[in-house]
């Protein structure tokens, strides 16, 4: 027997091989997890929906076919804790907005019903920026959720729920989505892994979309190698997303196996620093690149000019898409209706219904994205921005013939106090500056601890940027980095946060 | 209803050029949805035939109906169009209740198809060229029911009712370049377009078009420009014009209408109108003063469509002979007026005739039952002709027992109602009413032989070389035998028995 303070401190490598070998129950693990859960999400609020008895039920069922003698996949019976984005046939899906309180989706994503497949245990939904918009999950219109490493700062987003649940030890495993960072800067500053595969590497189908052309779900993790096991059950070609990419999934999980950069060109590039740039951000940064040609790669700096002009492309298509995206919420199928009292028209009680149901910067970003596909503007704002994103896809294809890797921060600070840029989006915006150029340009990257800005001791973030459907490369040097630092500092990083 | 000034036609075409647009929508007869696998059925349970795609549910995505396109690309060939090496869809973005996404996956600056011209035939025959500006497709709405108003609009309606089994049905817009000079045929080659449209589309096999159902519909785009005059006038845009004739009167109602505002020195406004069947007018509906911003933009839920050049040609090479060159070889073929033609045409009857001489029918025989006999009992009991339940082989039959001397055209027509009552195949009907023509020598000897005997004056007249009177014999004969002699072996035997020379 092991004691829960053990269970949900294994990572989820280790908790499926004791689920496999017998040596533990999934219906132990889930108690343990769901305990955990109860002991500290109040203070956390990593979740918006706990689901205790779906939870177990498929846990049982994992340790109903573990005594029926059947093969038992790589992650069965693992806890996860699931971005309340994707759909979840009978369970809440709200976004994080008050626009779907109380809708029961009728159906699961593919996403969903993969994990299902792969017998892994949902153990609820995460909280969440409202519609996956921003970058510290305070636009949650179901209050913040608090960083496991300081309660009154911001676990990231808009997945902060995911990976605050991750950091808290309430789940193993967790699911992402990336649309300009959600997954990368929340794994940053919580010292957590999180990775954002290829776009059209995962199904968007029963994702709540923000931004389609650049929506992108993926792991969360504690490890590298979590994370590769989680990446291998969720992606694949899925005939119910047209931009689902049909070829093999990239051997993540071989590659998180055989981690090492000996021999490889990693490239910094230039624009990924400067003004803005925490301290000990860069200082841990810095000491990363030495770590890399230590263990033998080559680093090659780099010129990458239109990265400059990410930021104002991405903050012309995310909200243009999210305009057309969030139309359909209109108080007449799901979710919110309000002002509904037979004498008032349809028009009407959709304006009341998305006045009370949407935050503010889900309407900052509709006005924005309406304004900016309007006749006589859309050539300059949107048509120019799809031109940056041109630029950016190119700029990555002439780096990627010099290098196999980039590196950067994944943020330009730490985890930052709640409240601090809640009125100041712009300098909300800029938490996303390194991340953003990957889903422009739709290739693959991934977040991982490199170590503690010595100022205030939060986690630092290094950032792995690899070509499209080359996510294994992100696992072999990400498993390389994540293995010296383990050596070096004697400890996985999240064993120094303070307890809760 | 306003009382709408109009001047006379003549007296507006002695003024003014017409210039048309059209616009014309055809739902796809694919069994799946555009952009999903639910049915296209009609007449179903209300919202019966949706799932999350379809109505737009958070996080539900478009997949694009590989047939959809197939059709679209058919069409835009039939079409003489080129098509799209490399094309996206658009997203059309406005607000209706029935739209489930609040906005229209549509096609927007990249057709699939565009450049094209059809060659419709006028009733004198002259050909008139259509050109085509581009074919798109795109997804159709929910059907709103608005209840609770005296008029079923939602002026005055307690609530609406949604109904989206009809959402994401594929169609076809397919938009005319402006077709000037026309003149005073304006209204003519408007119907003639329709029409040729309506049987090239169901000649593919990508629709049945049945404007009736809603299949296939029109909006009429008009505008006049004093005679001579090169810039176009404002135009007005009649919508949901569903069948040809209306078609024709209301491009023939919005030309005197416009003729009457411009010459009394009024503007016309650029606004949608309604068209009334009932007296074949238009009313306003909508002021499209400044153009609607719909907010195009590329849908990112779908990669483009990218159709090989080798498919593009290999449907190129299956599609069947145009409607209006197999109407005028077939015209050539059975020998008729263009009159006959038109109306064998109007009854749609063409293909069951072919089919019918296709069993091995002479193609006389065909007409004759196809327009005759069964023309009238479909009239009658307001069917198609393609409704009643009688096959063109059941037809070829009839006329081969005609042929071969079984059957008279009155026990074929008495064969033919008894297909029709479902008494079965045309030979199990000869069997079960016994119609066969008597054709046992014997039996019609002494038949011939009781007719002689009980009419001996008239024999003794025949005798004496009074061939004509034979016929009252006959008459006699075909009576004795209720009308299953062949009449004209029936006069034989009479005269050799009587031994006169026929």
């Amino acid at each position: 027997m092991t004691d829960n303070s053990t269970i949900i401190k294994l990572t989820a490598a280790e908790i499926a091989a004791k689920i496999a070998s017998g040596e533990l129950t999934a219906v132990e693990v889930t108690e343990a997890h769901l305990a955990r859960i109860d002991a500290v999400d109040e203070k956390v609020h990593a979740f918006l929906h706990i689901d205790r008895e779906g939870a177990l039920a498929q846990a049982r069922a994992v340790d109903a076919k573990k005594a029926a003698g059947e093969k038992l996949g790589p992650l069965a019976g693992v806890p996860l804790a699931l971005k309340d984005i994707f759909t979840t046939e009978g369970m809440p899906t709200t976004v994080g907005s008050k626009i779907l309180e109380g809708w029961i989706p009728p159906y699961d994503a593919t996403l969903t019903k993969k994990l299902k497949a792969a017998d892994v245990v949902i153990l609820g939904k995460t909280n969440m920026d409202e519609f996956a918009m921003g970058s510290s999950t305070e636009n949650s219109a179901y209050g913040p959720t608090g960083n496991p490493w300081d309660l009154t700062r911001i676990p990231g987003g808009s997945g902060g729920g995911s990976s605050a649940a991750l950091a808290s030890y309430e789940a193993a495993l967790a699911i992402g989505t990336d649309t300009g960072g959600s997954i990368r800067q929340p794994a940053a500053v919580t010292g957590t892994v999180g990775v954002k595969p290829t776009y059209g590497g995962v199904s968007r189908y029963g994702m709540v979309a923000f931004s389609s052309s650049l929506d992108q779900g993926g792991p969360c993790a504690r490890t590298v190698l979590d994370a590769a096991l989680l990446h291998e059950v969720i992606a694949g070609h899925d005939p119910m997303d047209s931009t689902s990419i049909d070829a093999p999934v990239p051997p993540v999980v071989e590659a998180a196996r055989n981690g090492s950069v000996d021999g490889m060109r990693i490239g910094v590039v230039k624009q990924f620093a400067g003004e803005g740039y925490q301290a000990g951000v860069v200082q841990r940064f810095n000491e990363s690149v030495e770590l890399l040609k230590s263990l033998g790669a080559t680093i090659v700096e780099l010129d990458c000019p239109s990265f400059d002009l990410a930021l104002s492309a991405y903050y012309l298509i995310a909200p243009s898409e999210c305009s057309s995206n969030l139309a359909r919420f209109d108080a007449m199928r799901y979710g919110l209706r309000v002002g509904d009292d037979g004498t008032r028209s349809a028009e009407d009680v959709t304006a009341l219904t998305r006045e009370a149901g949407f935050g503010d910067e889900v309407k900052r970003r509709v006005i924005l994205g309406t304004y900016a596909l309007s006749s006589g503007y859309y050539d300059a704002y949107y048509g120019s921005a799809q031109k940056v994103r041109t630029l950016i896809t190119q700029d990555f294809e002439k780096a990627f013939e010099q290098v196999d890797v980039i590196v950067s921060p994944t943020t330009p600070t730490t985890a930052f106090p709640i409240g601090e840029r809640a009125d100041d989006p712009m300098a909300m915006y800029l938490a996303d500056l390194c991340t953003i150029p990957t889903n422009l340009a739709g290739n693959s990257a991934m977040s991982l601890p490199c170590g503690l800005a010595p100022e205030d001791g939060l986690p630092v973030g290094l950032q792995i940027i690899a070509p499209a459907m080359k996510d294994d490369r992100l696992y072999k040097v990400g498993a390389a980095v994540e293995a010296a630092f383990v050596e070096k500092w004697g400890h996985p990083l999240l064993e120094e946060a303070p307890s809760l | 209803m306003t009382v709408t000034d109009l001047v006379s036609y003549e007296d507006a075409l002695a003024s003014y050029d017409p210039v048309m647009g059209l616009e014309v929508h055809v739902e796809l007869g694919t069994k799946t949805k555009m952009f999903c696998g639910c049915s296209t059925e009609l007449k179903q349970d209300a919202n019966s035939q949706t799932c999350p795609v379809c109505l737009g549910l958070p996080g539900a995505l478009p997949v694009v109906n590989e047939i959809g396109v197939e059709s679209a690309i058919k069409i835009g060939l039939a079409l003489n169009c080129e098509i799209a090496e490399w094309c996206r869809f658009a997203r059309k973005n406005y607000f209706y209740p029935d739209m489930p996404k609040n906005f229209q996956t549509s096609q927007y600056d990249e057709p699939i198809a565009y450049n094209g011209y059809l060659d419709v035939q006028l009733e004198d025959g002259e050909i008139f060229r259509v050109q085509i500006e581009r074919a798109h497709m795109e997804e159709d709405t929910g059907k709103s029911t608005h209840v609770g108003g005296a008029t079923g609009r939602i002026q005055g309606a307690s609530h609406s009712l949604l109904d989206y089994n009809r959402a994401g049905i594929p169609l076809i817009e397919i938009v005319t370049k402006p077709i000037e000079g026309a003149g005073a045929r304006a209204p003519e080659v408007a119907k003639a377009y329709v029409a040729e449209l309506r049987e090239l589309i169901k000649a593919l096999g990508v629709s049945e078009a049945r404007m009736e159902m809603g299949q296939m519909r029109c909006d009429v785009n008009l505008s006049l420009r004093p005679n001579g005059t090169e810039t176009f006038g404002t135009r007005s845009e009649t919508k949901n014009v569903n069948s040809l004739r209306s078609v024709e009167r209301a491009a023939r109602f919005e030309i005197q209408r416009h003729a009457a505002v411009l010459s009394s020195g009024g503007t016309i406004v650029q606004e949608t109108r309604h068209f009334h069947e009932e007296d074949g007018s238009t009313t306003a509906g909508r002021i499209k003063d400044n153009a609607e911003d719909y907010r195009y933009f590329p849908e990112p839920d779908l990669v483009p469509v990218a159709p090989a050049r080798e498919w593009v040609e290999e449907l190129r090479g299956g599609l069947p002979e145009l409607p209006r060159l197999r109407r005028n070889r077939l015209k050539e073929e059975w020998g008729v007026s263009e009159h006959d033609m038109q109306s064998i045409l109007n009854a749609g009857a063409v293909d069951l005739i072919v089919a019918t001489t296709d069993a091995g029918a002479p193609s006389d025989q065909a007409r004759k039952w196809w327009m005759g006999e069964l023309a009238r009992n479909a009239n009658e009991t307001g069917r198609g002709l393609d409704e009643l339940p009688i096959t063109p082989v059941q037809v070829a039959r009839v006329a081969e027992l005609v042929t071969a001397g079984d059957l008279n055209d009155k026990l074929a027509r008495q064969v033919i109602e008894g297909v029709l009552a479902g008494e079965g195949d045309p030979d199990t009907v000869v069997e079960k009413r016994g119609l066969k023509v008597v054709s046992d020598e014997g039996a019609l000897g002494t038949a011939v032989d009781e007719a002689i005997a009980a009419n001996a004056a008239i024999a003794d007249k025949i005798r004496g070389g009074k061939v004509a009177a034979a016929g009252a014999l006959v008459g006699a004969v075909m009576k004795a035998t209720r009308g299953q002699a062949d009449a004209a072996r029936v006069r034989e035997l009479i005269l050799e028995k009587l031994g006169v020379e026929g």
